[in-house]
């Protein structure tokens, strides 16, 4: 370890290290930002979940975008993996079907930051498995 | 670099380890090696999440699912289903115990939804044994920007400004404690970190050093700054290995990466922490005692003033504070005194951590709000009384508290309404009661804790302390009086008039507070020889009902004293004076012929 | 001084400030009670642990009730000492304090000596509000030759402890154990004898109950006298003669020389000596002695050793064998008056009245506890038989006396027996601190320089401060001379010499606050150190009305030589007056 010799060295080190922290900063207030669920169960992994997810979270990162992605089981759109949902805080959530990662950039770039509307959108009323009892 | 898409926090508190996070947390480890996900899923070792009711904690992140009593076994599963499945292992969730529902995330259970963590901020959340993580939560950065930036002066008017007052048990505002030992001239002053904690139940401490030492270190070195002192010394208990292991590990890090040390950051100033193992007498937890202690000798209190921040260890002007009162400091400066003084009354500002125990669902370490009512830490955070219960009363502030009841629970909590309600705040102890604990037993109880730790240098906490817990031992096993009741009125208020130190100032709490709130279960003991609460073990009489008693001699062989007689076939008698009261004839009877009174 | 105004009860009171509530009050003659706090202003003591409780005192806007031999007066403190809070208090801490003592004060060794009987008859204490069979903190007793251990009694006041670590630097006593069960002791709780402890018996003379009192011999004194086949005879040490008329009533600083010898004889003795005369003895082998080391010293010779430390003290002896085992050969070998006084009484006396050594009986009363120590130690003895039979103190000769009917007020004056009993002021002043050396100088004036001392007095040696340091002109010769009394200046001193701070030619050292004066064996002072003073001035009284103020003018002294020593530092002085001392790690 080298000594920190001055305020502004620890304060970009601690530029440089909080964004392993993201991840949990980000748990702490999950409401106020963007949440993106990908559904990860066997179908979705198979058609390329996976991919879709690196490439979301490190667009987020790169960006430093509000947005935390999680991963969840099936949504039972099968037929349109990848899926993924996303919550934008005060709005519904939406969920985008047959999603790769060139898509997965647009809708953070078109939908989530600029607020653009995009298609591809599956119409809601929707359950996922998770939540059926 | 890989960019993890989950972070596995395990929590490596005391608890949670003895009951093998640390194997948990190899499973979990290998079994995600076995998946090739370690790009994805990093697991890291935290200090305690405080639901030590239902540990092994695991916590996942970002999701927030919060996965409670994990076996080593539980970690395949966990790792195969939600980190590269994303289906959450339903049966580890959290049951609220009233819907009987699996709580999904952290964020909707009760207990965490009133609570605000300042001095727990970093606890279940970091690793406290990597510096990297609580740089990157602007650990130091407190510490950097006072002592390149500000007046020790300018400081202590923040902490003033902020109204934190000591969490160790007294209140004392903490800017003023800092200000009369900065004003103190002295070659050489001292700042110590009382981590004795001593209260039965109370591990608030322990939890902080073992899961944020760093916030502790960072304030004393503050503090040092602030009073114009260059050495720290941390006064813990030496039952406390893992805090010990975890500061000593973080007290290494500070100063190989210049956080302490010689010309911290370039600004002039040195500052530098020691340890000194205590040997886990309760009242070295006061301030002089402690000092004694660490000068060597026997670990006495003794009459102030001369006051620490006057005259301290090795003579020299000393301020002492507790941990939970440090770990709040550089948050203060982080966000602002504006910003603490918002949380809290008018007088009791910020927040305050209490160990929840007894007959209460969710045991554990909360930190709410100062201004909370009992009400909502008991039921809703604590989630209400076990076994569905009666609620009779709590126990606040330890053995030098008292007994608070029904009538207080929407009393808002803070140092002013505990004392006037007859307890205190004291190190954060909380114990629950119901309608099966008999308020003499409860005092009797803590008594014995102060005999036990009662130092022996006055006459009224040495002896004193030893008479109540007699009378109260004489009243329990149905020997006492009316008289005694008013004897041990006037004992307890000569002792708290009388006591060196605040142990034998405040050892009477539990007596009088139980004695004002249910004398009449006092008057039950002695006038009627009954424990309403059933407690009391010589007060129960056990009888057998004639007309119920078929005379099958299962009592008879039961007894380990011979004390039930009677022919075949004949109703039985139990000897009054031979019984022993151990219940054996009553789990016996099949056909409820015993009668306990 | 800066003076600040307070009230109590009523009364407005100007104090310095510092003071503390007990003291302002005792300015306008209120005497609030204390048990644990003790103050020998003269000797600069001070124990005040704050943990009896029963001086506490009610401040107004003070939440509870205050210490008031630890508090400092504020301007403008409203103070009340006997309003029903205080009182009901004090009389609670009391009768705890009491609860927890073992209730046999008629058969106690200090009853009617004892702080906390005074106390409890002063505050009309006529029950004790307890539970019925409350339990009592027990510890196992401690004998040792000089001193006797009942932890029983102790009630924490922590005044040995202070004494023995603080004063005296021993540290043989300190609190042990916790709560309840918390007393004094050595550590371990071992037996005082293999503690570090020096027997100085100054634990003792502080004690306010009965917890530590001495050993006491008088019983096997009683017996001798009673027995037709022993001749008994006593020595009296210088210090008794300025203290034991305290026990029948005068004030202190009353010499009772003559009574005492009065006593002494219608008790039975068959001869009643005085230790004086060893202590004349004692300055001829010592003051020869130190001549001796200094004429050498001055000639050049390379191992002489200096300075030369005086040897009289039995507890002092303990303590450097105890923690200055490097420097055995630095203290005079010179045994101490009251050994000398045994060794000649067997030895030579025993000849002269042609009985056998073992029926003669020699007792000695000493104003000190670690005497009855020295007496036994096995150098002193001859096959088994002591020089010293019994050593009993002031106090005890005092209820001897008392016992056994004599009136000692009525008694008319008497003098010592011949030939042991003659003496000089030079001896007397044996009693106080500086008196052996000022001894010493006297003679060794003479002989070093050959010439009549002018001016007998040393003033420059004598008075109560800790450590005193003065040069003595020995007819152009400078002679460094050191004293020190209590064993903690005695440890600075010694420090001093180790580290070479310190040179000195000579030194004496006293255990005992004051010297022998202030000895655990005498009239208990009760914290009131102006009764050492006062017998501090008797000695130099006594001294300044005798004859012969010189040792070695003593004609029996002299005569002794004569007949049967030689001269000093002969080899039968050797065997007789002389001893050697032990590594008591080594033991």
């Amino acid at each position: 370890m080298n000594k920190i010799k001055s305020l502004d060295d620890l304060r970009k080190m601690k530029q440089n290290l909080e964004h392993e922290m993201n991840i949990r900063e980000k748990s702490n207030e999950p409401e106020s930002l963007v949440q993106i669920r990908v559904a990860m169960a066997t179908c979705g992994i198979a058609s390329g979940a996976r991919t879709v997810m690196n490439t979301l979270v490190e667009k987020i990162e790169k960006d430093k975008i509000p947005a935390v992605v999680t991963q969840g089981g099936c949504m039972g759109y099968c037929y349109a993996e990848p899926t993924i949902e996303v919550k934008v805080p005060g709005k519904d959530p939406v969920v985008f079907g047959n999603v790769d990662s060139q898509r997965a950039i647009d809708i953070l770039v078109k939908y989530v930051v600029n607020g653009e509307l995009l298609e591809g959108i599956i119409p809601t009323n929707y359950q996922t498995i998770n939540e059926k009892k | 670099m890989a960019q993890f898409k989950m972070h596995l926090l395990v929590c490596g508190g005391t608890g949670c380890r003895a009951s093998q996070s640390e194997i948990i947390v190899e499973n979990l480890k290998s079994e995600i090696k076995n998946l090739g996900l370690e790009n994805d899923a990093q697991v890291v070792i935290t200090g305690c999440f405080g639901f030590c009711e239902k540990g092994p904690i695991v916590k996942i992140v970002p999701d927030n699912t919060f996965y409670t009593q994990v076996k080593p076994e539980d970690c395949a599963e966990i790792v195969r289903e939600h980190i590269l499945k994303g289906r959450k292992v339903k049966r580890l969730l959290y049951e609220d115990p009233e819907t009987q529902k699996h709580i999904e995330d952290s964020k909707h259970m009760n207990f965490y939804q009133k609570q605000i963590r300042i001095a727990l901020r970093n606890c279940g959340f970091i690793d406290p044994e990597n510096i990297d993580e609580y740089i990157a939560r602007d650990g130091y950065a407190a510490l950097g920007n006072i002592i390149t930036g500000m007046s020790p002066q300018e400081a202590i008017d923040i902490m003033k400004k902020s109204g934190l007052r000591g969490r160790g048990g007294g209140g004392f505002p903490t800017g003023i404690k800092w200000e009369i030992a900065s004003k103190s001239k002295a070659d050489q002053k001292y700042v110590v970190c009382n981590a004795d904690e001593g209260d039965p139940g109370a591990f608030m401490d322990r939890s902080i050093l073992e899961g944020d030492p760093h916030s502790v270190i960072e304030a004393m070195a503050i503090c040092g700054y602030c009073i114009g002192a260059t050495k720290g010394i941390v006064y813990i208990r030496a039952e406390y290995p893992l805090a010990i292991k975890r500061l000593k590990i973080a007290a290494r890090q500070s100063r190989a990466y210049g956080l302490l040390g010689q010309d911290i950051l370039g600004s002039g100033f040195s500052f530098d922490i020691e340890l000194r193992y205590g040997a886990g007498a309760f009242v070295c937890g006061e301030e002089t005692a402690l000092i004694k202690s660490m000068e060597g000798l026997r670990g006495e209190p003794t009459v102030k003033p001369p006051f620490p921040a006057e005259k301290g260890y090795l003579g020299k002007p000393t301020n002492v504070n507790n941990v939970e009162t440090f770990a709040n400091v550089p948050a203060i400066f982080l966000k602002g005194a504006d910003w603490f003084s918002s949380i809290g009354t008018a007088k009791s500002k910020g927040t305050k951590v209490f160990a929840l125990a007894g007959k209460i669902n969710n045991v554990g370490l909360i930190e709410v709000p100062m201004g909370i009512t009992l009400r909502e830490v008991i039921f809703e955070i604590g989630g209400g009384i076990k076994d569905g219960k009666k609620f009779k009363a709590v126990q606040t502030g330890g053995p030098s508290g008292g007994c608070l009841t029904e009538k207080h629970l929407d009393t808002p909590i803070d140092f002013d309404n505990l004392i006037a309600a007859g307890s205190m705040m004291g190190s954060g102890g909380m114990i629950v009661m119901d309608e099966d604990d008999c308020m003499v037993s409860v005092a009797k109880f803590y008594l014995e804790f102060t005999v036990e730790e009662s130092c022996g240098k006055c006459a009224p906490c040495r002896i004193g302390n030893k008479r109540l817990h007699e009378i109260l031992e004489k009243i329990c096993s149905g020997k006492g009086v009316e008289a005694d009741i008013d004897y041990l009125k006037n004992l307890s208020r000569v002792i708290k008039d009388t006591a060196l130190c605040g142990l034998g100032q405040t050892s009477p709490n539990p007596v009088l507070s139980t004695i004002e709130h249910f004398h009449d279960e006092y008057l039950a003991h002695v006038k009627e020889r009954i424990c309403p609460a059933g407690s009391c073990k010589a007060l129960k009489l056990y009888t057998i009902l004639p007309d119920k008693c078929t005379g099958c001699t299962a009592c008879v062989r039961a007894c380990p004293v011979d004390a039930i007689t009677g022919e075949k076939r004949q109703a039985h008698v139990i000897d009054v004076n031979k019984c022993i009261r151990c219940g054996a004839c009553y789990e016996k009877c099949k056909f409820t012929a015993i009668h306990v009174q | 001084m800066e003076k600040i105004k307070i009230t109590i009860d009523n009364t407005e009171v100007e104090v310095s400030k510092g003071a503390t509530i007990y003291h302002a009050a005792k300015q306008i003659g209120i005497d609030i009670p204390v048990l644990c706090y003790l103050n020998l202003e003269h000797l600069n003591i001070e124990n005040r642990p704050g943990g009896c409780r029963i001086c506490v005192v009610e401040v107004e806007g003070r939440r509870n009730l205050a210490p008031s031999c630890s508090t400092e007066c504020t301007p403008g403190m409203v103070v009340h000492t006997h309003n029903l809070r205080v009182m009901n208090a004090r009389k609670t801490v009391l009768e705890l304090i009491l609860s927890d003592h073992p209730k046999e004060c008629l058969v106690c060794s200090s009853s009617g000596q004892c702080d906390l009987q005074k106390l409890s008859q002063m505050m009309g204490i006529r029950e004790i509000h307890a539970v019925e069979n409350a339990e009592m903190s027990t510890y196992r007793k401690d004998f040792s030759p000089a001193l006797r251990r009942d932890m029983d009694k102790c009630i924490m006041c922590r005044r040995c402890e202070t004494i023995c670590n603080d004063v005296q630097t021993v540290g043989a006593l300190s609190a042990v154990n916790r709560g309840f069960m918390s007393v004094v002791a050595p550590a371990f709780e071992q037996d005082l004898v293999d503690s570090p402890c020096t027997f100085c018996g100054q634990c003792v003379a502080v004690c306010p109950t009965g917890a530590l009192t001495p050993f006491d011999d008088t019983a096997k004194v009683i017996r001798a006298l009673s027995d037709p086949s022993k001749t008994v005879i006593v020595q009296t040490a210088p210090a008794v003669r300025a203290a034991l008329g305290e026990e029948f009533g005068l004030e202190p600083g009353t010499l009772v020389t003559g009574k005492m010898v009065a006593a002494l004889r219608s008790l039975g003795f068959d001869k009643v000596f005085d230790t004086d005369f060893a202590a004349d003895l004692t300055i001829m082998e010592e003051g020869t002695e130190l001549l001796d080391r200094i004429g050498r010293y001055l000639n050049g010779e390379k191992d002489v050793k200096l300075p030369i430390l005086t040897s009289c003290c039995p507890a002092w002896v303990n303590f450097f064998e105890e923690y200055y085992p490097d420097m055995l050969d630095i203290p005079s070998t010179a045994r101490s008056p009251q050994q000398m006084f045994g060794a000649i009484a067997k030895n030579y006396y025993a000849d002269l009245l042609k009985v056998k050594r073992e029926d003669l009986v020699v007792v000695s009363v000493m104003p000190c506890l670690a005497k009855k120590y020295e007496c036994q130690r096995e150098e002193f003895s001859t096959n088994g038989n002591r020089d010293v039979d019994f050593s009993i103190s002031t106090r005890e000769l005092a209820s001897l006396i008392k016992s056994c009917n004599i009136n000692f007020d009525s008694l008319t004056e008497e003098e010592f027996d011949q030939p042991l009993g003659e003496s000089t002021g030079a001896a007397v002043i044996f009693g106080a601190t500086g008196g052996v050396i000022e001894a010493a100088v006297r003679t060794a004036y003479e002989l070093f320089t050959g010439k009549k001392l002018e001016k007998i007095d040393f003033k420059e040696l004598r008075g109560l401060d800790g450590i005193r340091m003065a040069t003595v002109d020995f007819n152009g010769t400078p002679i460094h001379i050191g004293i020190a009394h209590q064993l903690g200046n005695a440890r600075k001193l010694l420090d001093g010499i180790r580290s070479g701070m310190y040179n000195f030619h000579a030194i004496e050292i006293m255990a005992c606050p004051g010297g022998c004066i202030g000895g655990a064996g005498q009239p208990l002072h009760h914290g009131h150190s102006d009764i050492i003073k006062a017998r501090f001035d008797a000695i130099y009284r006594e001294d300044s009305q005798k004859k012969i103020r010189k040792s070695h003018e003593n004609p029996f002294i002299i005569k002794l030589y004569e007949e049967f020593l030689g001269h000093p530092l002969s080899e039968k002085s050797h065997h007789l007056l002389h001893t050697h001392y032990f590594d008591k790690h080594k033991k």
